[in-house]
Order: structure tokens, then C-alpha cells, then sequence
């Protein structure tokens, strides 16, 4: 998307690796957009492109590490959190984003996105949901409404979602966030400001993926998506995450939720070292 | 303690203990587990240890986390260690994969315990060696080593770092409840710069970088996040630039070399210990805590005048293939006693070509086989 002095077009030339297109994705696919806006945000945050490393699970969300011009990192389907806070510990000057899909971050690897959002781990988790794996063929995922047709819930999910912003808020995360990919221009903006927020920071990403899940779910075109997120969004900075939760046909809340401070798991380490050395000292 | 944080005298700790100085010598500062009997002491040490150190001790929700960590952290450039027992060693068996795919430095300490399953977690069993060379899925060479005693966790775990530096590959400490809860005298030698090896960097101004590009060691050099490479890498098969390469002509390119980068060096990886072999009929081959009791049942033998001999296997993968394979031409039996129904002893059968007998002395765990048994089965053969 670039503007109109031609902005855009650089910013992909420094971020994108252009010799890996052209990109796996589906025509329509929300990922795409989604990647242009994190491409931005890593412009307008003013960080140090050669510190930051972005670390992505297994999906077609989950190859957004494949195309970025940075340290990238595509680990195994769940795992891009663990690695992350390894990576992040071992170096705190550098800056983690782990980029993934909802059925990678909330299904196999939720147990990791939990922990992370509790330790406050300074991260900043990107997650595409599409409310199925794409990847593998549209089998229904974590986030997949009551009733949606996925292809192994072929009479109707029988399954409830879990609310990721509410789950995250419980967890511990700092900053919340969701915009689908209608709002791109609130997406940048809300992608730079939780690069910068230290410790954990979330931005869910409501995304189309018409070549499976929008098949089976009358959405059959990326426009037919975002038709329905234009009908169906309400902007609500600041809602509490337990009215936010979404369904088959209900309203899509979106907005930044939570924006709170609480010490990072990083000072809190800087602080029990400074104990460990000061005891070990005095015996 | 010396300037750099490592120990150094005489200790009289358990083998868990020794393991996480080892670590602590080697150069480890990034330690991440979750708690298990009997593997719990090295965590706990690490814990105590790195903060004072300037390294970083996280326990994570689990092993799998631990396992990612300890990979995220050693592509910050940091040598880094985790600590487990089998179920967590269970656990771990997948990016273990990845560690090797990506041919990330690091150590996994694996405590065995009896299984399967939850078994008997605080008692002895040797029953993850075969896991260890082939637990994760595909093909692909690992190295692991065998320590016997708390010294020799210490000696095992500095060398461990340093092959897993050396080779890029994660290196597996196949240790066991018994050394790693036995208290022994440990003496921990100053340790140099010169002692330590450190993964092979790019050189700056030497063109493009490409992550999987191999001089004839077969061991690219490893640049670290943050040095403004911006470098990929995937678990996905890959080319030489890191790239994903979905072709079978690529995947054959890869995996030979990863096996063959093991393979090639074996004669520099492969440790073992031989005691009376020269004259041996009869050579009883072990490992880790087996091979105290093995030794001590030869030399009974040998009181009797019977010619046995004994090789001890430290490093058990790659597998001390040729040294068997000399033995077997010129020895009638190996007996190979381990706390598991039969695992080595497939592997010194399949390299003994025919030559030489093998006989399993199996033990199903909980504790240690008698020299009595072993010696009984010498003397059986010698019959
Ligand atoms: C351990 C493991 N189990 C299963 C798979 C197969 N798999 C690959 S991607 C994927 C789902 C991805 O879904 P999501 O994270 O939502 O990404 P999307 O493709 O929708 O962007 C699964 C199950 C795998 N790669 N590894
Ligand atoms: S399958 Fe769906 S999520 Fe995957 S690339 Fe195609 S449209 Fe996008
Ligand atoms: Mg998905």
C-alpha cells in the first residue's frame, strides 16, 4: 500500500524479502495486508530493524517469519513462545515478535501463550485468527464460533471459543488489542505501539481466509469477509475483554482493550540478581 | 571462585550437582527446565548458580517450552543447558529435531529414571538410549555421551558443550538416578578460555551470509540474532541460504550432510574406556553406572583365571561402530549387561557382522545389576 510519495513501496523493499516471492498465500488472504501493516509499524516504531527477531509457529500465519527481512525464526507448530523468551532472555537487547496463527498460539501452543502473558516476558505475539487452520485444509481451531462448518465439524462446531482477549487478560498481558483487516490504518498504529509497550503485548488480527473457511462459511471471496466485518465491527477502545467475545453472526468488538503497566519479567530477573550477587558477597 | 564464575578445589556433591558445575564451567549462562525426580538437583543448582553468574535460570510451564527455550537462547549466543528425566525426555523429542534441523548448540541432561511411563521415578533405569539416538522423527545422526560417576558429569558435561559448539548439534548427557544422585569427590580444575570451544562465526566482509553454507568440516558457521544478518532459518527443509526447499533433491542435499557432518568426525566424538582387552575372550561392554559394576565383575573373572575384558562406551552415539568391529575379530563373546530388556546389545550384535556372540544381561530397572550376575554370565560363556 503505498502512499502517495511512494512510502510504501521502500518499506517493502527494507522489510520484505523480496527474493522469497511470490508468497504461498491464497488471492484474498488476510494475512497478506496484515504483514503490510506489521512491515509499517516496524518503520514508524523507530526500533533497529538488525535487533529485532521475529519468531513464527506452524501455519500459513506461521510463515511470516519466511518473508520478513529480519533475524527470523520458524520454529515447530506451537513452540514460536518458548523459543521467543529464550531468545529474549539470553539477550535482552533484542526485540521478540512472534507471529502466528490462532489454532498455533491458542490450541497446541495456548498453554505457552498463558505462561508468557503471566511472566510478563517483554513479546510482542501477533495472532492472525482466522477461526480455523488454514494450513492444513480448514479443520476447526480454538477460536472457531459455536456452529461454524469447518471441514471435520461438518454438522456445525459443537465447540465454544475461546475469547483470546479475555483469556490474555487473565493471563497477565499488558497491552490487548484486536482490528480485523478492514482497519489498517488502527492495525498500524496498534502494531507500533505494542512494539514499543514493554513486556507483553498482544494484537489479535481478525483475518479472512476465504480458500477454506470462508468456503464453507458463505464467505467464498476475501470481499465477501470483509463485508461482513464492516457490517458487523464496532469500535470499542477500553471494553472490558469478557463482552468481547465473538460469534457466528454477533458483533466483532474491536479496539485496544487493555494498556496497563506491570514490572516485565525482565526487571524482576535484574532484581534477583542484584540479591543473588549481593548475598553470595556477604557469605 | 575464579573471576569468570566457575568453581574450582575438591568437592564431595552428587552427580546432578557436578553436572550444572560442569555446565557452569563450560560456559552455560541460559539454564531452563521443569522440575522431575531425578533430574531436579541440576535445576535447582542452576537456579543458585547462574544469577551470580550473569546467566539466566527460567523454569518453564514444561519440557517442550524448556527444550524451545534453551534454542531461542542459544541463537542469542548463548551457550545453554536443560535437565529432564524421561517423561520430559518424552516431551522434548521434537525439537530436539528442530535443534538438529536448525543444528542448534546445545546440551540436554537426561536423569533416567525406570519406565515406561511414570515407572519408578526416583529409582535407576538405562532405558532411553536407543530414545536418545532415535526418539524424534526422521533421519538424522545426534550425539550423546555416558557418564559413571560425579566427576565424570563434570568431565562429560564441559565436553558435552563443547562438541555441541563444535559440530552444531544438540548433545544428549545419557546419565542415570544413580550418578546422578551418588556424592563422590569431584575435582574441578581451573578451566581457560583455552578449555572452551565456541561455534564458528561468520566472518564480517566475507560476502553474503548464507546460514546453511558448509567449508569442508561440514559445520557452517552460526551468526546470532541481533548482529544485523538478518538471517532465516526453518525447520522446513532448506538450501544453504536458509531458504525452505520443498524438493527431494534438497532434502537428500541436507540430510547427508547432517548425518554425514556427525559421521565424518566420528573418531573425533567417540570416547571409550577399555580395561584387560588385549588377551580378552570374553569382553563385557557397558555403560554409566553398569560399567562400575561391569568393571568390578571382570576382575573377578579374571581372578578366576577366566580372559575377560571390559569396554566401557562413554560416548554412545555415533556408536563406537569400529571398535567393536575390531573386538569382534578377535573376541568370542561380548556381554553387555544394562538396565533396559536389550537395547546396546542390538547395536554391538549388528557390528560384530556375525564374528563375535552377543549376549544381553537385561535388568528392567530399579536398581543395579549384582557383579555376581554379570560375573555368572561370564563364566557361562567361558564354559
Ligand atoms: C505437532 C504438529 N501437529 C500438527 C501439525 C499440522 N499443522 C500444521 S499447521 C496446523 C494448523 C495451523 O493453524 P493456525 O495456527 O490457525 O494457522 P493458519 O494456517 O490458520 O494461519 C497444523 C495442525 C504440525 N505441523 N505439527
Ligand atoms: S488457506 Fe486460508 S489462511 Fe491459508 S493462505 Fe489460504 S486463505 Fe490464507
Ligand atoms: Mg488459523
Amino acid at each position: 500500500m503505498p502512499d502517495h510519495e511512494g512510502n510504501g513501496h521502500s518499506i517493502i523493499a527494507k522489510y520484505l524479502r523480496q527474493d522469497r516471492l511470490p508468497h504461498i498465500w491464497c488471492p484474498a488472504c488476510g494475512i497478506g495486508p496484515a504483514l503490510n501493516c506489521f512491515l509499517r509499524a516496524i518503520d514508524k516504531s523507530g526500533l533497529d530493524p538488525d535487533k529485532i527477531s521475529v519468531i513464527s509457529g506452524i501455519g500459513c500465519s506461521g510463515r511470516v517469519a519466511g518473508y520478513v527481512k529480519l533475524d527470523s525464526f520458524h520454529t515447530t507448530h506451537g513452540r514460536a513462545i518458548p523459543f521467543a523468551t529464550g531468545l529474549k532472555l539470553a539477550n535482552p537487547e533484542l526485540k521478540a515478535v512472534v507471529f502466528s496463527g490462532d489454532g498455533d498460539l491458542a490450541a497446541i501452543g495456548g498453554n505457552h501463550l498463558i505462561h508468557a502473558a503471566r511472566r510478563n516476558v517483554d513479546m510482542t505475539v501477533i495472532c492472525i485468527n482466522n477461526f480455523n487452520y488454514g494450513m492444513t485444509g480448514g479443520q476447526v481451531g480454538p477460536t472457531a464460533p459455536y456452529d461454524v462448518r469447518t471441514s471435520t465439524t461438518p454438522y456445525g462446531n459443537f465447540e465454544s471459543p475461546f475469547n483470546l482477549p479475555l483469556l490474555l487478560y487473565a493471563s497477565g498481558a499488558t497491552y490487548i488489542a484486536r482490528w480485523t483487516v478492514l482497519h489498517l490504518h488502527q492495525l498500524e498504529n496498534t502494531m507500533t505501539e505494542a512494539l514499543l509497550k514493554p513486556g507483553f503485548s498482544f494484537v489479535e488480527v481478525i483475518s479472512p481466509c476465504p480458500a477454506v473457511y470462508g468456503r464453507m462459511n458463505k464467505e467464498p471471496e476475501g470481499l465477501d469477509s470483509l463485508k461482513s466485518y464492516e457490517k458487523r465491527s464496532i469500535i470499542k477502545n477500553g471494553a472490558d475483554p469478557k463482552d468481547v467475545g465473538i460469534t457466528q453472526n454477533g458483533p466483532i468488538i474491536v479496539g485496544k482493550f487493555i494498556d496497563v503497566d506491570r514490572p516485565t519479567l525482565h526487571t524482576n530477573l535484574a532484581v534477583v540478581a542484584e540479591r543473588a550477587k549481593k548475598q553470595v558477597k556477604n557469605s | 571462585m575464579t573471576d569468570n564464575g566457575h568453581l574450582s578445589g575438591e568437592f564431595f556433591i552428587n552427580g546432578d550437582v557436578a553436572c550444572a558445575e560442569g555446565a557452569i564451567s563450560a560456559g552455560c549462562r541460559f539454564f531452563a527446565g521443569y522440575p522431575i525426580t531425578p533430574a531436579t538437583e541440576i535445576a535447582e543448582r542452576m537456579s543458585r548458580r547462574l544469577p551470580v553468574v550473569g546467566g539466566t535460570y527460567i523454569q518453564m510451564e514444561d519440557e517442550i517450552a524448556s527444550m524451545n527455550a534453551i534454542l531461542g537462547a542459544s541463537w542469542a549466543g548463548v551457550k545453554s543447558m536443560t535437565s529432564t528425566s524421561g517423561p520430559g525426555f518424552s516431551l522434548m523429542m521434537e525439537n530436539i529435531g528442530l535443534g538438529v534441523m536448525l543444528e542448534t548448540p546445545c546440551v540436554v541432561v537426561d536423569i533416567q529414571r525406570a519406565g515406561p511411563s511414570t515407572g519408578l521415578p526416583t529409582l535407576v533405569g538405562q532405558q532411553d538410549v536407543m530414545q536418545a539416538r532415535w526418539g524424534s522423527h526422521g533421519s538424522y545422526e545426534i550425539i550423546a555421551l555416558s557418564p559413571d560417576s560425579p566427576q565424570h558429569m563434570f568431565d562429560l558435561t564441559v565436553k558435552a558443550f563443547n562438541l555441541s559448539e563444535k559440530y552444531r548439534v544438540p548433545v544428549l548427557i545419557m546419565s542415570d538416578e544413580v550418578v546422578g544422585h551418588m556424592s563422590e569427590k569431584v575435582v574441578i580444575p581451573e578451566i581457560s578460555a583455552a578449555d572452551l570451544i565456541y561455534r564458528k562465526m561468520p566472518q564480517i566482509g566475507s560476502g553474503p551470509y548464507h546460514p546453511y553454507k558448509a567449508d569442508e568440516s561440514l559445520v557452517p558457521p552460526m551468526a546470532i540474532a541481533g548482529q544485523g544478518y538478518r538471517f532465516h532459518v526453518t525447520g522446513l527443509t532448506h538450501d544453504e541460504s536458509g531458504y525452505p526447499a520443498m524438493t527431494a533433491a534438497a532434502q537428500d542435499r541436507l540430510i547427508t550432510r547432517l548425518v554425514d557432518k556427525i559421521k565424518t568426525h566420528a573418531d573425533d566424538i567417540i570416547l571409550y574406556d577399555e580395561y584387560m582387552t588385549d588377551d580378552a575372550e570374553i569382553v563385557v561392554c557397558a555403560y554409566g553406572i553398569t560399567s562400575r559394576i561391569a568393571r568390578y565383575a571382570v576382575k573377578l573373572a579374571r581372578q578366576q583365571g577366566i580372559k575377560a575384558g571390559f569396554l566401557q562406551l562413554i560416548t554412545l552415539w555415533p556408536f563406537a561402530e569400529r571398535r567393536v568391529r575390531e573386538l569382534a575379530s578377535r573376541v568370542k563373546t561380548f556381554i553387555v549387561p544394562e538396565i533396559n530388556r536389550g537395547q546396546i546389545v542390538y547395536e554391538v550384535e549388528r557390528c560384530s557382522c556375525g564374528k563375535a556372540r552377543s549376549l544381553s544381561v537385561p535388568h528392567s530397572g530399579g536398581d543395579v545389576h549384582k557383579p555376581e550376575t554379570i560375573l555368572a554370565a561370564i563364566k557361562e560363556c567361558h564354559a
